[in-house]
């Protein structure tokens, strides 16, 4: 049986959601002309300063391009359902934002984002335009610590892009940029947790087969398997468990400073987000550590998937600039 | 001998085109196991996008290197993905394989498919046993190599192309993914068939038959 979607035809859906996209925030967004998947900042991009391109596949609304504006990413490179953009909406978003100081690509870290985003690196090589690349790998669920390199971006690009996009937004070199960029990637770290699963527009099937009861810790945005498979337990054990994996791996000391994120993968209500976040709060008060600032709800989703995910960032003095560090996007504001 | 011309290599497009959109939901079953179910619709979408760019195109006033440069670019535009670039790639190398020449003759056939897939290594950076597409296309490129040098002609190296792209797609069943999304699996992964190497499988049918048919 299909899934129940509001579409009018699953191949056009991207395209369709972006002219509602730019028809609603009209003030942020504009798309390069003849490159519609091309999204760039109405203001933002500026001489001089490093460019901040993001991208990646769509259906993790609002990532990618709810983060681009003022203070944020300058542009963001959109791709199909859960599918990296091709090479030259790429280099069509490093044209349109180039300062003439560098460009920085940010995406998670994905085989077919890696391969379109590094050829489209070449082309703007071809162009003088230097880019360099900073990979999101947060989700500590993908590979083991050893291997960070090789696990996947999820919702901790929240954070990293936030780093990245004040410190282009504050002129700083290009090495300052990729330097800040790497650091916030290592400081986040997120574990998701997946209920249902999600269907895509054009097949209009759920992308994988989960039993009534159960639940899977540690599934990827795209509905890839994750770390175990178990039986549906209360928030409060939920969220142990995910934070048990993070603290494990994060380590922090009494009296150190984190950001948190509480993420829906799509479907899951802001109730069940705050019910996990109280208990976020108490672990951490538990353990001495003190929160700087808490989103709550739905910044890389995965469809209609049910399940969350909790990312945090360890902060010090200079992550803690860049989160503060106003910014004023389509779909997110700080400062 | 066979001759293949730039008419017959549109037509191989169309072939594998069709070949795709019968493929597309098993495609998608198979990636929604290891994967993100999403590999038949991407590749449903590019060849279809390639059969109709390169239809577009005068063939009596295009050589196949162009033609193949054509459907190389207007796969990888309307994809992305991991399979744009590793198609792409593909027909970009073939093309400059058969760079200069008007038809093909059952050499140059050959060496373009064997261009295909040293394109496809080349850009994916997968080896042999890594449960990627590579584990058909390597196999295939070998063996069709290995037939034409024993007299086989065209249409019995692309039998044994297909033959042993299929024998290197069930392969991938017993091996643990070190590549794509599916790696991060470990051995989860084992006991499925690669969608990539599934979906090899169908193409080099589809190429066989058009080619040779």
């Amino acid at each position: 049986m299909q899934t129940k979607k509001i579409i009018n035809d699953g191949n056009r859906a991207v395209d369709e959601m972006l002219e509602g996209i730019l028809a609603a925030h009209p003030r942020h967004l504009k798309s390069v002309d003849g490159s519609s998947r091309s999204i760039i900042a109405r203001d933002g991009p500026r001489q001089g300063k490093v460019g901040l391109v993001i991208g990646g596949g769509s259906g993790h609304e609002p990532s990618f391009l709810g983060f681009v504006g003022k203070g944020l990413a300058d542009a963001a490179a959109i791709g199909n359902v859960f599918a990296s953009p091709p090479p030259d909406p790429i280099l069509e978003c490093a044209r349109a934002v180039s300062g003439g100081a560098g460009v920085l690509f940010m995406y998670g870290n994905y085989a077919g984002d890696v391969m379109n985003f590094d050829m489209a690196a070449e082309m703007a090589d071809m162009d003088d335009i230097k880019v360099r690349t900073v990979l999101s790998t947060d989700d500590v669920a993908s590979a083991p610590r050893d291997q960070r390199h090789k696990r996947r971006g999820v919702a901790g690009n929240f954070f990293i892009f936030k780093a990245a996009g004040a410190a282009c937004d504050r002129m700083l070199s290009f090495d300052e940029c990729e330097r800040i960029a790497g650091k916030a990637n290592d400081h986040t770290f997120t574990m998701g947790v997946a209920l249902s699963p999600c269907s895509l527009p054009q097949t209009r099937r759920p992308n994988f087969e989960i039993g009534p009861d159960e639940m899977e810790i540690g599934m990827g945005i795209h509905g890839e398997p994750g770390i175990a498979r178990g039986k549906l337990k209360t928030a409060d054990e939920i969220t142990d468990e995910m934070l048990d994996k993070i603290l494990d791996e994060m380590a922090p000391a009494r009296g150190d400073k984190v950001a948190v994120l509480v993420n829906s993968l799509g479907s899951t209500p802001l109730m069940e987000l705050y019910i996990m976040n109280r208990r976020v709060k108490r672990r951490l008060d538990d353990i001495g550590v003190s929160i700087h600032a808490t989103w709550v709800g739905n910044y890389c989703t995965s469809l209609e998937m049910a399940g969350a995910s909790i990312t945090l960032h360890r902060l010090d003095g200079e992550l803690q600039a860049m989160l503060d560090h106003p910014c004023d996007c389509a779909m997110f504001r700080a400062g | 001998m066979t001759t293949i011309d730039t008419a017959r290599l549109a037509g191989m497009f169309a072939a594998i085109a069709d070949a795709m959109s019968a493929d597309r939901d098993r495609l998608c079953a198979l990636d929604g196991i290891i994967g993100d179910a999403d590999h038949g619709i991407a590749m449903e979408l590019g060849f279809s996008a390639a059969r109709d760019a390169v239809a577009a195109l005068d063939t009596g006033a295009t050589d196949p290197t162009t033609l193949l440069n054509t459907a190389a670019k207007s796969f990888l535009n309307a994809v992305g993905a991991s399979s744009g670039p590793l198609y792409a790639t593909a027909f970009m190398r073939g093309a400059a394989a058969v760079k200069g020449k008007t038809s093909l003759d059952d050499a140059d056939a050959v060496a373009m498919f064997q261009a295909m897939a040293k394109g496809i290594q080349d850009r994916g950076k997968a080896e042999p046993g890594e449960k990627t597409m590579m584990d058909a296309w390597g196999p295939a490129a070998q063996a069709a190599g290995e037939a034409l040098a024993s007299g086989k002609g065209l249409a019995g190296s692309l039998e044994a192309a297909a033959q042993a792209a299929k024998s290197g797609a069930e392969a991938t069943k017993a091996m643990i993914a070190a590549k794509g999304r599916a790696s991060r699996l470990g051995e989860r992964s084992l006991g499925h068939m690669d969608p990539g190497a599934a979906s090899a499988v169908s193409v080099i049918e589809a190429m066989r038959i058009a080619l040779t048919g």
